[in-house]
């Protein structure tokens, strides 16, 4: 397998491209603007589809359009922009389309920065628009894991007919690292008899749409949605754990921060703490049971992240407040240090046990 | 063969692309008879079967159960947005809207100008009756200075509510519109002359020929307060000067 060394950003609209993506809509910002530019430069040679839209709220109803007629498509952007999709994407999922979104995290709120953030945790897990509904979340920390996330956010959205969300940031978009590509990528096919694609005078005509006027009938379509959520709860949480069999302290960090967070638990180590990562890879569905089975016999945990403290919340559910959770963070664009969380987890700890 | 097939001729009945059911429209709305030319229009160039319709919010916004092509219910406002991806991917399928003032002017105006500007090769039917139909009579982008509505009880007060907008006009002016008509269906001549821009708009579109959009001056008698065809007359009168019936582009014709 060739090794290509590869932005963040154009490895995983290229991983889109080989996962069968036929469309992109897309508006220009930074930090993820590449994934445009790369999409521009490559779609018309495969006979995809690239479209520069007027707005956020543009390129998300674009998606919307193309996902109706059963087509693989995707869109990305930054955090200012994911909030302009907002409702498109609550409309998407309330209509039951498969899409792929990417966010490539800046710091805010408002306007905010252009630097690495971690901020929007919340809005991905939690409300990414109006009503009951979910969206999974991957949590890629390597361009290689971009692309390798990218086939199966394509895949669970087919599956489950919903949309799925690559929640990156600036540092893993901008970064370049050495990729492979499957050789030759097989392009898994899905039922797509729901789309509006032409009937062609052979059946009966289909209609997406999320507008339910009865009470008790849209309450059963949600009720169904979330029967949905539960088979992807149990089977889709995916984390990966480090060094955390023996841990007496366990991290708990996703995306950028835990390469940075890895480095601390490395130095930790080094200075006889006992000290774990638990890495999650998709952060909806949370996966709480690596957690809480990573965290049995610690004695705390410590959260990192690259905001004041989002993720937290969910390390605290899924061990039920047991034990004591520390946070440590850096905000609006500041990446923590190896050294920093070192220090907290020395503070944590007490030190060096032997 | 009995006798009375032999000797009668069928001359009206429902088109095949018009679903079966009753509408949710209130009575003396126009919205069934643009409905109708629609269906009419798909009919006679035999395309339900490519036919992809896409209805945004507004009284319109339940015209999935009314069409028997594949239908697509979009958010507020982001048809064209909506149409826009739909085409892209299917390039072959015949795609339309169906919008109206506050959808297509007010919320929506950024998706409808854009697409119109690309070029976008889809039809957009647009109902252009002056009001928020469905939230009660509100004001719309269209709404005429001086009249009435819950928002403007006072009558549209241009120095604080600003200006009706020419939509027809102003998407003349895009390089990408190939055809932009407004027509009405306040009488029988009209209805057939909204009839035939309807099915050429359908017409550029399987030539590939850009964005076409048909305005149709129509009426909402519950919010306007008056009866269907004292309505008509309103239109007739207050809506015809101020939004003239006509072609305002055809690329063909220049």
């Amino acid at each position: 397998m060739e090794r290509n060394l590869m932005k963040g950003n154009e490895a995983l609209a290229e991983a889109a491209i080989r996962a069968g993506c036929k469309c992109f809509f897309g508006y220009p910002i930074t930090p993820q603007t590449e994934i445009s530019a790369y999409m521009a430069k490559r779609m018309p040679k495969i006979g995809g589809v690239f479209l520069q839209a007027e707005s956020e709220i543009g390129a998300i109803n674009m998606v919307l359009g193309a996902a109706s007629t059963g087509t693989r498509v995707m869109t990305s952007s930054s955090s200012p922009g994911i909030s302009l999709k907002a409702e498109g994407i609550s409309y998407i999922a309330g209509s039951d389309l498969p899409c792929v979104i990417i966010n490539v995290q800046r710091g805010g709120p408002g306007l905010g920065g252009i630097q690495p953030s971690q901020a929007d945790y919340w809005q991905a897990t939690k409300a990414l628009g109006h009503g009951d509904f979910h969206v999974i979340v991957f949590a890629p920390s390597t361009v290689q894991e971009m692309v390798d996330l990218v086939t199966k956010a394509f895949d669970l959205a087919d599956i489950y007919r919903m949309p799925t969300m690559i929640l990156a940031d600036g540092l893993l978009g901008q970064m370049m690292e050495p990729v492979t590509f499957p050789d030759q990528q097989s392009i898994n096919e899905y039922d797509k008899s729901w789309a509006a694609d032409g009937h062609k005078n052979k059946r009966k005509h289909n209609i997406i749409n999320s507008l339910i006027l009865s009470p008790e009938d849209l309450e059963k379509s949600v009720q169904e949605r979330f029967e949905r959520y539960d088979k992807i709860a149990k089977e889709e949480a995916m984390a990966q754990c480090y060094l955390t069999d023996d841990a007496d302290i366990v991290l708990v960090a996703y995306g950028a921060t835990a390469r940075v967070t890895q480095s601390a638990v490395d130095l930790a180590r080094e200075k006889g703490i006992k000290a774990g990562l638990v890495r999650p890879q998709t952060l909806w569905p949370f996966p709480a049971d690596h957690i809480r089975t990573a965290s049995e016999n610690a004695s705390s945990l410590l959260c990192v992240e690259m905001s004041m403290g989002q993720m937290i919340d969910d390390v605290k559910l899924a061990i039920n407040c047991s034990k004591p959770v520390h946070f440590y963070g850096r905000t609006g664009g500041v990446i923590p240090t190896p050294t920093e969380i070192l220090t907290e987890i020395e503070n944590i700890s007490g030190g060096a046990k032997e | 063969m009995s006798n009375t097939e032999k000797t009668t001729k069928k001359v009206f009945t429902r088109p095949n692309a018009l679903a079966d059911v009753p509408t949710h429209y209130c009575p003396g709305c126009t919205h069934g008879i643009v409905h109708r030319l629609i269906a009419e229009a798909i009919d006679e160039l035999d395309c339900l079967g490519d036919a992809i319709g896409v209805c945004p919010v507004g009284c319109s916004v339940m015209a999935y159960d009314y069409f028997n092509c594949d239908m697509i219910q979009a958010p507020h406002g982001r048809a064209p947005a909506v149409a826009t991806g739909v085409k892209r991917a299917k390039p072959d399928n015949i795609v339309f809207t169906y919008q109206g003032d506050g959808d297509l002017a007010a919320i929506g105006t950024g998706e409808t100008v854009h697409a119109a500007t690309r070029g976008e090769n889809i039809t957009i039917i647009f109902i252009n009756n002056t009001t928020y139909g469905m939230t009660g009579g509100q004001m719309a982008p269209t709404t005429l200075p001086g009249q009435v509505t819950q928002t403007t009880p006072y009558g549209r007060d241009t120095d604080t509510a600003g200006f009706p907008i020419r939509v027809s006009e102003m998407l003349a002016t895009l390089d990408g519109v190939a055809y932009a008509e407004r027509v009405s269906v306040d009488n029988i001549k009209n209805v057939n002359r909204a009839k035939k821009a309807i099915k050429k708009a359908f017409e550029y579109q399987t030539q590939k020929k850009g964005f076409t959009i048909i305005e149709v001056l129509s009426t909402c008698p519950t919010n306007w307060g008056l009866d269907p065809v004292k309505s008509l007359k309103w239109l007739e009168e207050n809506m015809m000067p101020y939004y003239p019936l006509g072609v305002y582009k055809d690329k063909e014709a220049q």
